[in-house]
């Protein structure tokens, strides 16, 4: 594979061509398989409600931990729980291990995991963030689009209850 | 008043930065001897400025000055003294302090070591670094004053710095981390100065070698300090988790990797100049795309700092300027450059071609991986997605493992042209050797056979094979061999360090991954859980008071064999002005394994929920990480860094493009 010396540079170039769109192709392929099949899409607690969300299929789902929901098994990790966006949209999720250390009552929390047809959310993971004052991004939007809608069925004269996601802010956590 | 002279000096640093961004080029451009001998004192005036705003702010720590806004939110009296240093950098005012004084360092560092370079060069360098430190004091004095005051009311008591960060790990990881980050700015300072010259040759990449080799030195140390960090602090016994901001500071660390391999083929043959230039620049851009990430809180992520529009605005602007205007000089001036030398597709060169080649690729499935979730909100209006590890685990581990797999292959090739049945001769041994012993040593001791984790270790086994074979021979022909030993270069042991760390990585990775075995159970005192042969017993739990919290603390005993071989005290901490709580693992380390315990919470009157791990070879991860940081601190001090310096000497200033 010795080049001849005259046109080493022009062939090293059209190696290097030849490489590059090789080796990113492949990998663009690759990636873009990998992608579609990792990513999990969220979902808010009124659109599981309404049957939106894909049953069996890896989702997120984000809200609030309901005041009172939480219940654990007698003989091992199991525990039970309710998410809600504060207003009627409510998920009952099931997980079995540690939760994390701010997982509690009156928390906004993310579980990844399935939807069974019962509509009882099968968690894998649950996410609380480290640091207590902070929602996830995806938390309080849900929760804002909630307090939107139930205020526009409710019509004008209804005053807004004013316990919503909007008096928590994104603060800060570590680096 | 201490606070003020604080913000006074930061402002001054500004004028002094500005003054060094503009004066030396002017004098470059107008020929003016004086101003550009400007650069270096200039140069050491916004640093003292920078260090002196660093000192007032430690002072605001140290005092317990609550008037200051950014100590009210992140220290409390009694907060132990270590922990209010640390706090300096805890949020992101401080931490951005940090990393301008960081900045003010190398810059510093590159106008006192760098008498060997022409004055015309220097003062381009110099420039560009003071360009960037105007960007970044700009930042901190429009966006994050570290020196905000709460007066007139002020609280009594500071909010108490975030538990988890109340750690050696967070006093050691950020400054590391940017001393990398940041450091990367100084080759991309030769670049542009390079590229503005329109002198690109191998003495550029002479200059900019050891530089570039210490910043990704220290990047390696800051991101092994991470990853073994949140392995015994968060709790669950992770140890890389594809986070955003793991992966923002991970990507600087892949192109730094290709551009010390592709500096290291331009200075020793001539070649790749233009591509290393860009890497240069790439390596720069991504240590900023790392800090808009984190910064902006464009990206959900457990690191993410305070979510602010308009420093992520700042940021974002200042990204595309340095970029843009970067890729735009290099479209103008990079055109011209030609190779010297040829190479045949089995030389040194091509190997180290595919090294740059994969480690772009990697870098670019690690971005996309990143960002999709950007890119997937922009295009179907609002929908959230995460893209979780299983993506990065596809593409990311394919991709190096044909990196590991060129890197044993090269390891003996030659410069310029590697005859095929040489190169096939010189792999037979080395791999023959490595599949049996793996293989034999799988069938021994794994406790089940996985041909990843044995293919994993082949390769490393591989790479180390043929990093003592060529050590060997290099030595093996010379009458005094134990004198030869002390005459290869430190460059030459410092790449032999390096890539042993990666194989030793490697192979940490693999059976951790492989053959960890985690339990979550329930146990009440005296119960008692069995993992891997290690008997776990929680004797009793206990209440432990600490200087600034409470804690349950576990008693549990591990048996091997029926012999007590360690009691374990995983902790629950309660910290007392936060009222957070936080997990404190509690492990018995070793170098062939790691058994580690976490208490989750309460589940019953006196039942708790315990975590227990069995973490094999885990270690190996970080030992890798210190020999590739060590690999790549030592070759920049290798004794032709010190001697050439004084042989390239001045020519007359001037030449200018």
């Amino acid at each position: 594979m010795k080049f001849g010396k005259m046109k080493t540079h022009r062939r090293n170039r059209l190696l290097l061509i030849a490489f590059l769109l090789l080796g990113s192709g492949t990998a663009v392929a690759l990636a873009l398989t990998a992608l579609n099949e990792n990513i999990n899409l969220f979902y808010a607690p009124d659109q599981i409600a309404a049957g939106e969300a894909p049953v069996g299929h890896m989702i997120r789902a984000g809200g609030m931990v309901k005041e009172g929901s939480i219940s654990r098994s007698k003989t091992d990790l199991k525990v039970q729980f309710v998410i809600s966006d504060m207003q009627e949209s409510e998920v009952t999720i099931q997980y079995e291990g540690v939760l994390p250390d701010l997982f509690r009552e009156g928390q906004g929390v993310i579980a990844r995991g399935e939807l069974d047809a019962n509509g009882l959310f099968l968690a894998e993971e649950v996410l609380a963030k480290h640091d207590e004052n902070y929602m996830p991004p995806e938390v309080i939007d849900a929760l804002d689009d909630a307090h939107a809608k139930a205020n526009a069925n409710a019509g004008k004269n209804v005053a807004p209850t004013g316990s919503t996601s909007s008096s928590y802010k994104s603060g800060e956590g570590y680096e | 008043m201490i606070a003020e002279v604080g913000h006074f000096s930061l402002i001054l640093a500004l004028a002094l930065a500005t003054c060094l961004a503009i004066v030396p080029a002017l004098g470059v451009y107008q020929r003016r001897v004086p101003w550009m001998e400007l650069a270096s004192s200039l140069s050491v005036g916004a640093f003292v400025f920078i260090f002196i705003a660093f000192c007032c702010l430690a002072n605001a720590f140290l005092a317990n000055d609550f008037s200051v806004a950014y100590v009210a939110r992140n220290s409390n009296t009694a907060l132990p003294i270590a922990f209010k240093i640390s706090a300096i950098w805890g949020a992101h005012e401080g931490s951005f302090l940090l990393w301008i004084l960081v900045m003010a360092s190398w810059t510093l560092a590159v106008a006192t070591f760098s008498s060997g370079l022409t004055l015309d060069m220097r003062s381009r360098v110099l420039s560009v670094l003071g360009f960037l430190q105007v960007g970044f004091l700009l930042f901190l004095l429009l966006t994050s004053n570290p020196f905000d005051r709460t007066l007139p009311i002020f609280p009594q008591e500071g909010a108490d710095l975030n538990p988890l960060l109340q750690d050696f790990g967070l006093i050691v990881h950020p400054p590391m981390l940017y001393m990398g980050y940041v450091g990367f700015a100084v080759p991309f300072a030769f670049a542009i100065a390079t590229l503005s010259s329109g002198r690109l040759d191998a003495a550029w990449a002479r200059w900019s070698r050891p530089w570039t080799n210490v910043a990704w030195a220290f990047l390696t140390v800051g991101i092994t300090l991470g990853s073994w960090w949140a392995y015994y602090e968060l709790g669950w016994g992770g140890w890389w988790f594809w986070d955003a901001v793991e992966n923002a500071s991970f990507m600087p660390w892949l192109i730094g990797t290709a551009l010390i391999h592709s500096l290291a083929t331009t200075e020793k043959r001539g070649v790749f100049k233009s591509w290393t230039v860009l890497l240069a620049i790439f390596a720069f851009s991504f240590s900023l795309l790392g800090a808009f990430l984190v910064r902006s809180g464009v990206l959900t992520s457990v690191h993410a700092f305070a979510v602010d529009p308009e420093r992520g605005m700042f940021i974002l602007i200042f990204l595309i300027l340095v970029v843009g205007g970067s890729l735009l000089l290099y479209a103008v001036k990079a055109s011209g450059i030609r190779s010297e030398a040829g190479f045949d597709g089995t030389s040194r060169e091509s190997f180290l071609l595919i090294n740059n080649l994969l480690l772009v690729v990697a870098t670019a499935a690690v971005l996309l991986g990143t960002i999709y979730p950007l890119i997937y909100e922009g295009m179907t209006g609002g929908d959230k997605i995460s893209v979780g590890p299983p993506y990065f685990n596809k593409v990311f581990v394919p991709i190096v493992m044909l990196l590991f797999i060129a890197m044993a292959m090269s390891q003996r090739t030659r410069w310029k042209t590697t005859p095929i049945p040489r190169l096939i001769h010189d792999q037979l041994w080395p791999v023959v050797a490595a599949t049996v012993s793996m293989v034999l040593f799988a069938v021994m001791f794994a406790p089940s056979f996985d041909w990843v984790v044995v293919g994993t270790n082949i390769i490393a086994m591989w790479i180390m094979l043929s990093l003592v074979i060529d050590w060997w021979q290099k030595v093996a022909n010379k009458t005094d061999k134990v004198a030869s030993l002390f005459k290869q270069s430190l460059s030459y042991y410092g790449m032999l360090l390096g890539h042993l760390g990666i194989a030793v990585s490697m192979i940490g990775v693999a059976v951790t991954v492989y053959y960890s075995v985690e339990k979550d159970v329930r146990l009440e005192p005296g119960q008692s859980v069995t993992l891997s042969g290690y008997e776990f017993t929680l004797v009793q739990m206990n209440q432990v008071q600490g200087p600034n919290y409470v804690a349950d603390q576990g008693e549990i005993r591990v048996r091997y064999d029926g012999e007590v071989i360690t009691t374990l005290l995983p902790e629950k901490r309660l910290y007392n002005a936060s009222g957070q709580v936080m997990t404190e693992a509690a492990m018995d380390d070793g170098i062939f394994r790691d058994l580690y315990v976490a208490l989750g919470e309460p589940v019953d009157t006196n039942a708790w929920a315990v975590r227990v791990h069995y973490k094999p070879f885990v270690r190996w991860i970080w030992f890798g990480g210190m020999f590739i940081a060590l690999g790549g601190l030592i070759t920049a001090f290798d004794k032709r860094y010190r001697s050439v310096r004084r042989k390239v000497h001045v020519p007359a200033v001037g030449a200018t493009a």
